[in-house]
């Protein structure tokens, strides 16, 4: 609820600060890669953790494993996407153009969908519940600012060579950097990001690339939540 | 009807369960006893299938209980230490339980009306006592008139008419010719409601004999007296 209500707030002060929509977007976008993360990661790991005993109890009754699993995924996706959905996409849908929106709004339920799953992993590898939370806050950092900046040192370190191809490579391997590519080239600020914004757009632009790149966000869903729901199934209670 | 096969479980260093096979059939009532983290807990979950033992096969009523979920349909659990999700009332949880099992037949809701659950349905698991989520946890266990009841310390937190209610019951059940497992440390309770006795020490089986049997080696009437009377002869 707070957290609907907190996206809601950024959201609407975002469009009514900037004076045009573009760069409502854009900041709306900046909190949307920053908050959006954090919160489905530490909330899902948090709720996990307190619902231990509960899931105990759901295991002495006859009721396979994987379906506990399963359901605690879908209870927390759900509210996580449904927070976002209300929160972001409403003040999207009216200040924003709708087709801009839709791919705004799919791409922050995937984000959601992506940290609900990677929670799920870091709370599956551990009993602790600090520790869990402290791996999870760690995925997080990663991913929204270690990543970035490892990805900057590796531009300047090797500016001299043609690496824009491997950049794109290098991209899938954070959910939040194909995020944020996904939505920006949409924004046509792309001309921003110099000529590897252009193979970027040469790449993510057709709609080979965008099924990828969101294929790619799936499998960012998919792996952490397999590995964890494996992780599960013969865990100790 | 469950029968463990060469059971081995180890945490860290500790081998919580070392080749344990016992084979409790129905109509007999168990008192599973020994000291502090002998392995008693540890054996009853591997039987529900919440801690998966390193190696060794359980059977029940003939099948591996790997493969096959569901013989949990014929099992009422009581915990230890029941915990249940903190804003939700008595009845939800109940009622939610029942979801669950998506039950058919009879509830047996003696428990609930004797314990007074019934009064107090509409208040939060939170606000909860601890021996209140006790009998929360002995109602369930009864509810769906399993064939095998485990209970894991049962009489533990009630107060003294509670767990004389909670122990006719199970009386009762034994009668009805149910496999019934239980846990404790209070030896003088169990004298008129067990059959068989099994004993661990440090994970390892000790013994697994007929109460009379037991009384007619030591000599003593009472369990507590017997189990005393084995210990000090296994020393000498």
């Amino acid at each position: 609820m707070a957290y609907t209500l907190l996206l809601a707030i950024f959201a609407w002060s975002a469009f009514s600060l900037e004076d045009t929509s573009a760069k409502g977007v854009l900041s709306l976008l900046n909190i949307i890669l920053l908050t959006v993360p954090l919160v489905s990661v530490l909330f899902t790991t948090i709720y996990i953790y307190n619902s231990a005993e509960f899931v105990e109890l759901l295991t002495s009754q006859p009721i396979k494993r994987t379906k506990i699993w399963i359901s605690l995924f879908a209870g927390l996706a759900c509210s996580m996407s449904m927070a976002f959905l209300l929160g972001a996409g409403i003040p999207l849908f009216v200040y924003a153009e709708t087709t801009l929106s839709i791919i705004m709004v799919s791409i922050g339920i995937l984000v959601s969908l992506v940290f609900v799953s990677l929670a799920f992993f870091s709370a599956s590898i551990t009993r602790d519940k600090a520790k869990g939370i402290g791996v999870s806050i760690m995925l997080w950092l990663y991913f929204a600012l270690l990543f970035d900046a490892l990805v900057l040192f590796l531009l300047f370190q090797l500016s001299d060579y043609p690496i824009e191809k491997m950049m794109v490579g290098i991209t899938a391997s954070s959910p939040i950097d194909l995020a944020r590519i996904l939505i920006l080239l949409h924004l046509d600020v792309s001309a921003m990001m110099g000529y590897t914004g252009a193979i970027f757009k040469k790449f993510f632009g057709t709609t080979t690339g965008m099924s990828i790149a969101f294929l790619l966000l799936t499998l960012w869903i998919a792996i952490p939540y397999l590995i964890s729901l494996r992780i599960f199934r013969k865990k100790d209670l | 009807m469950i029968e463990t096969i060469n059971l081995n479980k180890r945490f860290g260093k500790l081998q919580a369960l070392n080749n344990i096979s016992v084979h409790c059939q129905s109509q007999h009532s168990i008192a599973l006893i020994g000291p502090n983290g002998c392995g008693k807990t540890t054996l009853i979950k591997s039987i529900l299938g919440m801690v998966v033992p390193d190696s060794g096969n359980i059977i029940f009523k003939g099948k591996n209980i790997k493969k096959d979920y569901t013989y949990r349909n014929h099992i009422g659990y009581m915990p230890q230490i029941g915990r249940y999700p903190d804003n939700m009332t008595i009845g939800q949880v109940l009622d939610m339980i029942i979801n669950i099992r998506s039950f058919q037949g009879a509830l047996d809701e003696d428990l609930i009306h004797e314990f007074g659950l019934h009064q107090m349905k509409d208040k939060r698991m939170r606000t909860l006592s601890g021996g209140t989520r006790q009998k929360v946890s002995a109602c369930l266990s009864f509810l769906f008139n399993p064939d095998v009841l485990i209970l894991d310390e049962p009489t533990a937190g009630l107060d003294p008419i509670a767990s004389e209610q909670l122990k006719e019951k199970i009386i009762l059940e034994k009668q009805k010719g149910k496999l019934i497992l239980i846990t404790s440390h209070l030896l003088s309770e169990l004298d008129d409601m067990i059959t068989q006795l099994i004993f661990m020490q440090e994970g390892c089986l000790i013994f697994h004999k007929n109460i009379d049997e037991l009384r007619a080696e030591t000599g003593e009437d009472r369990i507590s007296k017997a189990i005393a009377y084995i210990l000090k002869n296994q020393k000498a």
